[in-house]
């Protein structure tokens, strides 16, 4: 019991932390704006902590580089009591690997407030279909995204903002919600029409609550999680017909500014592509007494090089897009474009064209990066072509990553229709410290979860976690939840493994071609990992002496959310074919029983008198008609 | 007679200790004809961890024994293979003694008969002599003992060989003629698994024949006998659900077991009729067919017991056959029960018509069961229609098993009444055929 006890009180600070961390990163948000708004040569307090939650490299601005005064003209300061702001940002990340990584966000600012349910019937820039589902569902937090392809983090690091195979939905309750899961299915289906995705499909059999792995990212502090549904759709294909809906949640739709760039046949065309659409609460001014509505859309593609460009090591952002930029959303009060440049100090791993003077530094996923910036709302940006045309071109080939410092992958062991075994591995990479981490598992009933099997080994040791949330499943109901907390030592390998046993579903509840299999979401790995920065054992080279003793706090750990792949699992199955055949012969089987008890007990036992012949019973007849007597 | 029961029990638990310890025990314990969703011992387990992690195991759709074998098992999961291996051994004890005690009165009832001078007297031979009929308990002993579905069902720790004890205690209670005890574990063996219900009949008739109260709705007498036996199984019945309600506190077992057997949500196949038959169905006739399915194994207590009426034990042991070929989760530990009880009518060979044929359909689908299951499962070269396939002659060899002894039985009977060598009218020897 002290062992529980304990453990909870060191999942409970963990929570404390990520909260808190989403709370500052949300502030920090803000003054950044403000200090936009304001259009100030800034020497900015703030620094990017979790640039893990916030998903986006916020800039911190070097002292000295003066920034545009030209954010006010471009956003008409209304006289109405709801102000919108819009801002948009591309992110490309050269890879190590040779690809390109390019990340889009557009972040829509909306100063109202829905929690306090008046009715609000006037939109600008945020768009008016999902302000109503909003309202209309009474959704605090709303998290969606649809990602074709698998994120590999060992070659490119980790994303800025992760997403599972599929389709993924979350969504935090107001707690003024009384029928959480007929509200949660109407949304689905709601969502399902905005998105044009099949997340109708989204039922009791695959939602689950989640205890602790999902948190609020906006403001609040309400943690209820019966107000929370997590749900995943690992089979969905995302395509053209789910990007035209998204495209079109923007103020400037695909016409101007960045969305330009965001055609189908060429994003698609590409090892990794995700969009997401995120809303949430967020304080408005530093001191957070009003709140105001955060529509972030994001969108990251990694696009793989060698195939797309004849063996040149060249990108550019026409050959990528087959699009130049030629202006910002006029509607955007900020658009820029960062680039990567932290491991090309000095231009020998790839050169840049145009050149910029602007450089930003900030921490992103627990590491100093720096970025070229290219500000869109100037017009000195696109030159003297009135296009901006950004191209990379590599001067070697060699470069190697950083190891990301936790990575995870889960297959399926076992041989068989019958049983199996699923084993997740979760890699600490850290040289010398452990941390936590929680594994969340929502494996759906057909594959039945033996939760006595459940064993967590690292380095040949037992690690019993130290916090465990089991739901088990109901038939055709509720998947299996399986959440815990496990400390990854150092340096090491952790194995989780439960075994489970295939179920034989009737034959209408397999999907048209069951001997594809089915697939089983990915796991979640939520976890505060020490920082790269923090992990730098030669801090004190360049360091002042009086800042290196202690490890920095803000900066020694970061939040980090990643997924595994997802699985694919065959089951028995039936015959197809055979129901009325089935159906015959088991009846017939009962019939036989049914008829030889039926036989023995009516009937009794006689002595068989041997039955006249033929011509013997005819003349009987002939002579019963006579009225004669018988033979 | 003590000495060779000793030796058997000896020997029948140093095989299943000896296969405990080898590497076929957990091969056996995965085998769906040996395990069902209902009696898996891995099921047991998950529902003790499950205990442990504070979730009511009922919560989920893997766990559905019975409160009291949670409790028990909460007791003596350390302990399980001398659990399971003593009630093999208290089965076969229970039958040993309760077949001794029956071949008595069958013995006594015959010298009756003789001394009345009741047979015909062509009949002698079919009179059993008690030089054949010593040996018969520890046959029976033996049968249960010995027979490699019991071993299975054991090694693998299927709970259903608890099940058989607490039958097998009833069946002893009743024969010694001991209302209440028959009543408790009666009522205890309808708790674990709802279908003994049936054999309350059998019991009924036998405790009133041995206490000589006629089968007679107007009697007063036979009344009184039948609302003593329902108040004492339906009183043991309630103190055993309302005991399992305070021992988790919740009536969520009720669906979670007894839903579970009546429903049948779970497809996992067996040797039984309803797996693939459910898997197959059209979902607007399932509720039909369902119902259809469960009657079937209530449907034949009253037709047998009117024709069964004064042979309650034959009665048990074709109720037993009946429950063990209609159940919604058959495994082998339950056709091992009935067929223990074949030795007690190896008198009825003679009338046996294809018994040669059965016991060689029954030998050789349980050894194609492992075969098929091997090609659809693992080696992908078969599909399911072949493990189902087995599966119905299976259960078409059992049936035929069953009606057979049925037949038997009611030709001897009948022949103890008109004779064995019966003529025609014309004085030649005469076939008998049932009209």
């Amino acid at each position: 019991m002290a062992g529980r006890r304990c453990s909870f009180s060191a999942i409970l600070r963990v929570f404390c932390y990520v909260s808190w961390l989403a709370f500052i990163v949300a502030e920090s948000q803000e003054t950044k704006l403000n200090v936009d708004r304001r259009a100030a040569a800034v020497d900015s307090p703030h620094t990017d902590t979790a640039g893990r939650v916030s998903e986006q490299p916020a800039a911190e601005e070097t002292p000295g580089q003066q920034e545009p005064a030209a954010q006010d003209t471009v956003v008409p300061s209304s006289a109405t009591s709801f102000k919108d702001d819009f801002q948009e940002e591309l992110v490309i990340r050269p890879l190590h690997s040779g690809d390109i990584y390019a990340s889009f966000q557009f972040r829509t600012l909306w100063e109202t407030d829905f929690m306090s349910g008046n009715k609000v019937s006037h939109y600008r820039l945020y768009p008016k279909s999902l302000g109503q589902v909003i309202s209309k569902f009474s959704v605090r937090e709303l998290h969606i995204s649809f990602t074709q392809g698998y994120w590999r983090t060992m070659q490119w690091g980790q994303p800025f903002l992760p997403s599972p195979p599929g389709a993924e939905l979350w969504v935090w309750f107001q707690d003024s919600v009384t029928d959480v899961d007929g509200t949660w299915k109407e949304l689905t289906n709601v969502l399902s029409g905005i998105f044009c995705a099949s997340l109708n499909f989204i039922d009791s059999t695959n939602t689950v609550q989640p205890s602790a792995s999902f948190k609020p990212l906006g403001i609040g502090n309400d943690t209820d999680h019966r107000f929370l549904r997590y749900a995943t759709l690992p089979r969905e294909i995302v395509c053209t017909e789910n990007l035209t809906p998204w495209k079109k949640l923007l103020p400037c739709g695909s016409k101007a500014g960045l969305a330009v760039l965001l055609k189908s046949e060429k994003l698609f065309h590409s090892s990794f592509h995700s969009q997401a659409v995120h809303i949430r609460p967020v304080c408005q001014d530093w001191e957070c007494k009003t709140s105001s509505w955060e529509l972030r859309q994001t969108l990251n593609v990694v696009f793989d090089l060698h195939t797309s460009s004849q063996g040149k090591r060249e990108w550019s952002l026409f050959k990528m897009f087959s699009r130049t930029l030629t202006e910002a959303c006029p509607l955007a009060s900020s658009s820029k474009i960062y680039i990567d440049v932290t491991d090309n100090p000095e231009g020998e791993q790839f050169e840049v064209t145009p050149a910029t003077p602007l450089l930003s530094k900030a921490v992103v996923l627990g590491d100093r990066r720096t970025f070229s910036v290219y500000d869109l709302t100037q017009q000195i940006t696109f030159g003297t072509m009135r296009s901006l045309n950004l191209l990379i071109r590599w001067k070697t080939s060699e470069g190697d990553m950083l190891r990301p410092l936790l990575h995870a992958e889960r297959y399926v062991a076992g041989y068989g229709l019958q049983t199996g075994e699923i084993h997740t591995l979760m890699y600490n990479n850290h040289p010398y410290r452990s941390f936590p981490v929680l594994l969340l598992d929502s494996v759906p009933w057909y594959l039945r979860l033996y939760i006595h099997t459940l064993t967590v080994t690292s380095k040949g040791k037992d690690n019993t976690p130290s916090y465990i949330h089991y739901q088990p499943s109901k038939d055709r109901v509720r998947p299996h939840l399986l959440e815990m907390l496990v400390q990854l030592p150092p340096n090491s390998v952790t194995e989780v493994t439960v075994q489970f046993e295939r179920a034989l579903l009737k034959w209408t509840e397999y999907t048209p071609d069951p001997n594809h299999g089915f697939y089983v979401g990915s796991s979640v790995i939520s976890s505060l990992v020490p920082s790269i920065v923090a992990m730098d054992i030669n801090s004190t080279q360049e360091r002042p002496l009086f800042s290196s003793f202690f490890p920095c706090k803000e900066e020694s750990s970061y939040f980090v959310r990643v997924y595994t792949e997802p699985l694919l699992v065959n089951l028995p199955t039936p015959d197809f074919s055979m129901p009325y055949n089935v159906i015959c012969l088991t009846c017939t089987v009962v019939a036989v029983g049914y008829g030889s008890l039926y036989n023995l007990l009516t009937r009794s036992f006689q002595i068989e008198e041997p039955s006249p012949g033929l011509a013997k019973r005819l003349a009987n007849i002939i002579r019963k008609m006579r009225g004669v007597p018988l033979l | 007679m003590a000495a060779p029961l000793t030796l058997l029990l000896i020997v029948a638990v140093t095989i299943r200790a000896a296969l405990y310890r080898s590497s076929l025990a957990d091969l056996i314990s995965e085998r769906v004809e040996v395990v069902s969703p209902l009696t898996a011992w891995k099921r047991v387990v998950e529902g003790l961890a499950l205990l442990d992690l504070g979730v009511s195991p009922y919560s989920g759709d893997v766990f559905h024994e019975t409160p009291l074998i949670i409790y028990l098992f909460h007791f003596v999961v350390d302990y399980a293979e001398i659990t399971f291996m003593l009630a093999d051994v208290i089965t076969a004890v229970a039958l040993y003694m309760a077949v001794m005690d029956y071949n008595k009165q069958v013995f006594r009832k015959q010298k009756f008969a003789l001394e009345a001078d009741r047979y015909p007297h062509d009949c002698l031979e079919l009179i059993r002599t008690p030089k054949e009929m010593y040996y018969i308990p520890l046959k029976v002993a033996m049968f249960y003992l010995l027979n490699p579905f019991t071993i299975l069902s054991c090694v693998a720790k299927s709970t259903c060989g608890l099940n058989n004890a607490v039958i097998s205690l009833f069946i002893l209670s009743t024969i010694k003629g001991n209302v209440l005890l028959s009543a408790v574990f009666l009522s205890l063996a309808t708790y674990q698994s709802i279908y003994p219900l049936t054999l309350c009949a059998p019991a009924l008739l036998y405790l009133m024949q041995r206490q000589y109260i006629p089968v007679n709705f107007r009697r007063a007498s036979f009344w009184w006998f039948m609302a003593q036996y329902g108040f004492m199984y339906l009183g043991s019945l309630s103190v055993i659900v309302c005991l399992s309600f305070f021992l988790l506190g919740s009536w969520d077992y009720l669906p979670s077991v007894y839903g579970f057997i009546l429903s049948v949500p779970d497809l996992t196949p067996n040797i039984g009729l309803f797996w693939y038959f459910f898997a197959e169905m059209f979902e607007h006739f399932r509720l039909f067919f369902l119902c259809v399915f469960q009657i079937n194994v209530f449907f034949y207590t009253i037709p047998l017991s009117v024709k069964l009426k004064e042979h309650p034990v034959f009665l048990i042991f074709m109720q037993l056959a009946v429950i063990s070929i209609f159940k919604s989760y058959p495994t082998v530990g339950d056709i091992a029960l009935y067929m223990a009880f074949l030795p007690v009518w190896s008198h009825l060979h003679r009338f046996l018509r294809n018994i040669f044929l059965v016991s060689c359909v029954l030998l050789a689908c349980s050894a194609l069961f492992p075969v098929l299951w091997h090609l659809w499962i693992y080696a992908g070269s078969a599909n399911s229609n072949f493990y189902y396939a087995i599966t119905l002659l299976f259960n078409v060899a059992q049936i035929l098993l069953v009606s057979d002894y049925f037949y038997a039985f009611l030709r001897r009977e009948h022949h103890l009444t008109y004779g064995l060598y019966l003529k025609r009218k014309d004085g030649s020897e005469a076939t008998l055929v049932l009209k």
